[in-house]
């Protein structure tokens, strides 16, 4: 029978078929961090539960600890340090792996879980946090949950999951100059909005995405769930195999080629059925920037904000009428050019070592416009250490950047550090909703070569108007 | 867990498409390591007047009579969206929400309310937007009926509506049962499967 790649690997983890759609699935790895990781394992514990396989379990600190040099278990956010240091306890008494504060493996969960070979091809991998999905970059089936089914994969290390329907996304042609990873998904949510993939589990595939490294593979899986889908997924071949060679918790020696025969058969078969196919000519797509308060209110750099009037249906007239209020935009306003306060490179959408070096690309030699305040924030300790290495820090903060220790950081606003009422920002991270950043803080998100850029003018620009 | 059966309640309807987790529960009122306390932060980007104050805003719909004593949340497409946070079902069950009805939600929010006793109602844009007018002419009077063991949802008008939900997540709702439990009367099979699977895939043991 022909099968895709998301039921090869759901049935190599199909532990019973419950019925009617809905079955028990083996999880291999689980990750936790300390916003939603602490209630689940504080949970567990209250309710008298063990964790099943602390070996297979993995708990880093990112959400809630501060990203100034110099710190410690207090945190700007209010209630913060009981986060940590109840992640800590917990962590510790459930004998699971915790790279604590400190420990050079901490970092963003999704940027950490590749960087250790913890994500690998063909896994099963949760953790409550929804931007799990982002290993499908490495050809793991990884998806985020809540906090109680955290409690159940914890105690029993399966999930009770309804099997999804199969979306193709297929991206063929170069990739233009100037265009990045999250320009091909801001653009598919776009066009198909920020609901389109609900239900789904999607395999992205094409001539373009064969060509993408693995970190960009990884910004793409990012926002599957910004497209409402249940996870994205790319599959696994050579680029994946040497990113993953050597890293310290991938398989080794004979473990290795075993490994790799495996991961060789993760592959949709050519007559396989996907429920819907999307086709898209990645060289019609020029680098994106939102405009609104949803990951779908996104159009080209070259782009006009709409006018809600040209949108016939009502509910999403609204939306936009709602969106440009928020965001202090006129209908027509062409987006370059629209002044900002700030820019901002980070998250586990956007802040790997090659989206450091795309941004620092950008920066060598240039400086930030008068008055802009801009903040790069590592997505690990160890990809903070690399950029060090080659020297991005120095260009980062010559050209007028903030250089952090790793977490989440402004990708979200919790009451401590934030961008400023009303503050405009020009943002690598995958959110703009209201809020999101700060209170009544406007997001325009773009790849990391574009915030960048703009933080040079001090207004949303067009990279590929910046002389080289 | 509160078992669901039967439910005629006022419904407040909030007709917005894409309401995300982020809007239901801001970050900044997740401010202890708890599932209780958080009824507060409900909305409160929209509740209240300033970020941070608890100073009402009479324009929001939870803030205003009889919207206050809803049970039942109408909304648009992809409610719940967003951040994986259970925060958000934890404040909505605080608060007195037990069920939601709108033509799709977010994955991971769907599930976080059927393991907290709220049950997600899927059903056309269409029907959502008839039930919120015909709520509107009578907040009080034009009552909704969920009736969950037939899968039916009776608009004010007496029309009646079927829908469906996943057979598991229908007999957790109905027996209030907890998920975990359930799941560990299996652990032979888990145990099986382990050791099948350290056979085939020894790399990840």
């Amino acid at each position: 029978m022909n099968r895709t790649i998301i039921e090869k690997i759901w049935d190599t983890h199909c532990v019973a078929d419950l019925g009617d759609g809905s079955y028990l699935i083996y999880i291999d790895r689980i990750f936790l961090h300390e916003r939603t990781g602490s209630i689940a394992l504080k949970g567990l514990e209250e309710a008298g539960r063990v964790v099943r396989n602390p070996e297979h379990v993995f708990c880093t600190m990112d959400h809630i600890v501060d990203t100034f040099p110099g710190r410690t278990d207090r945190t700007t956010m209010p209630g913060g340090t009981e986060f940590i240091t109840t992640t800590r306890e917990a962590a510790l008494a459930a004998g699971i792996n915790l790279f604590d504060l400190g420990d050079d493996r901490q970092g963003i969960v999704h940027v950490v879980s590749p960087e250790q070979g913890i994500a690998l091809p063909g896994v099963t991998l949760v953790c409550p946090d929804s931007h799990t999905c982002t290993l499908g970059g490495l050809g793991a089936l990884a998806w985020g949950i809540g906090s109680t089914d955290g409690e159940h994969a914890l105690a029993t290390k399966t999930l009770v999951v309804k099997k999804p329907r199969t979306m193709r996304v297929s991206f063929d042609g170069a990739l233009p100059y100037g265009v990045t990873a999250k320009d091909l998904i801001l653009h598919l949510i776009g066009r198909h909005t920020a609901s389109g993939g609900v239900g789904f589990a999607i395999e992205f595939c094409g001539q373009t995405i064969r060509e993408l490294p693995v970190e960009a593979r990884l910004t793409l899986c990012n926002m599957a769930v910004e497209f409402g889908a249940w996870t994205g997924i790319v599959a696994p071949d050579d680029t994946t195999f040497e990113y993953v060679r050597g890293r310290p918790y991938a398989p080794a020696g004979d473990q290795w080629e075993l490994a790799v025969r495996h991961w060789q058969s993760l592959r949709s078969d050519p007559e396989a059925r996907f429920d819907r196919e999307i086709r898209i000519d990645s060289r019609d797509i020029v680098p994106q920037v939102t405009w609104g308060t949803s990951p779908q209110h996104e159009t080209g750099i070259d782009g006009r904000v709409p006018d809600p009037a040209d949108e016939p249906d009502a509910n999403k007239r609204q939306s936009v009428e709602r969106a440009l209020d928020y965001m202090a935009l006129e209908p027509g306003t062409p987006l370059e050019g629209i002044p900002i306060d700030a820019a901002f490179i980070g998250s586990c959408t956007n802040s790997r070592l090659s989206d450091l070096r795309s941004a620092a690309q950008v920066l060598e030699g240039r400086h930030v416009a008068p008055g802009i305040k801009a903040i790069c924030v590592p997505g690990s300790s160890r990809v903070k250490r690399a950029a060090e290495d080659e020297g991005l820090d120095r260009i980062f903060t010559r050209a007028g950047f903030e250089w952090r220790e790793s977490g989440c950081s402004m990708c979200f606003f919790a009451g401590g550090e934030s961008f400023g009422d009303r503050e405009r920002v020009v943002t690598s991270t995958n959110r703009n909703f209201e809020n999101r950043q700060g209170p009544r803080t406007r997001s325009h998100l773009a790849s990391p070569t574009t915030v960048a850029a703009s933080a040079v003018r001090g207004c949303l620009t067009d990279v590929r108007t910046l002389e080289n | 867990m509160e078992k669901f059966s039967q439910l005629t309640a006022i419904a407040a309807p909030i007709m917005r498409i894409n309401i995300d987790t982020d809007a239901i529960i801001p970050s900044r009122e997740m401010k202890r390591v708890s599932k209780i306390g958080l009824s507060d932060g409900l909305f409160a980007g929209w509740r209240y007047l300033k970020p941070g104050s608890r100073e009402e805003n009479p324009e929001f719909i939870l803030n205003q009579e009889p919207y206050r004593q809803a049970q039942i949340l109408l909304s648009g497409a992809n409610f719940g969206c967003g951040s994986s946070r259970e925060h958000a079902v934890w404040a909505l069950s605080e608060w007195g929400i037990r069920c939601i009805i709108a033509p799709s939600f977010g994955a991971i929010f769907s599930g976080n309310c059927v393991r907290n006793g709220i049950l997600p109602i899927e059903l056309d844009n269409e029907i959502v937007e008839d039930l919120a007018a015909q709520i509107k002419t009578d907040p009080e009077g034009n009552k909704i009926s969920i009736d969950l063991p037939r899968l039916s949802v009776t608009a004010p008008d007496g029309t009646s509506y079927p829908f469906s939900i996943p057979p598991a997540d229908h007999e957790m709702l109905l027996q209030g049962l907890d998920s975990i439990a359930i799941t560990q009367k299996r652990d032979p099979d888990i145990l099986a499967f382990q050791q099948r699977d350290r056979q085939s895939r020894p790399w990840l043991y």
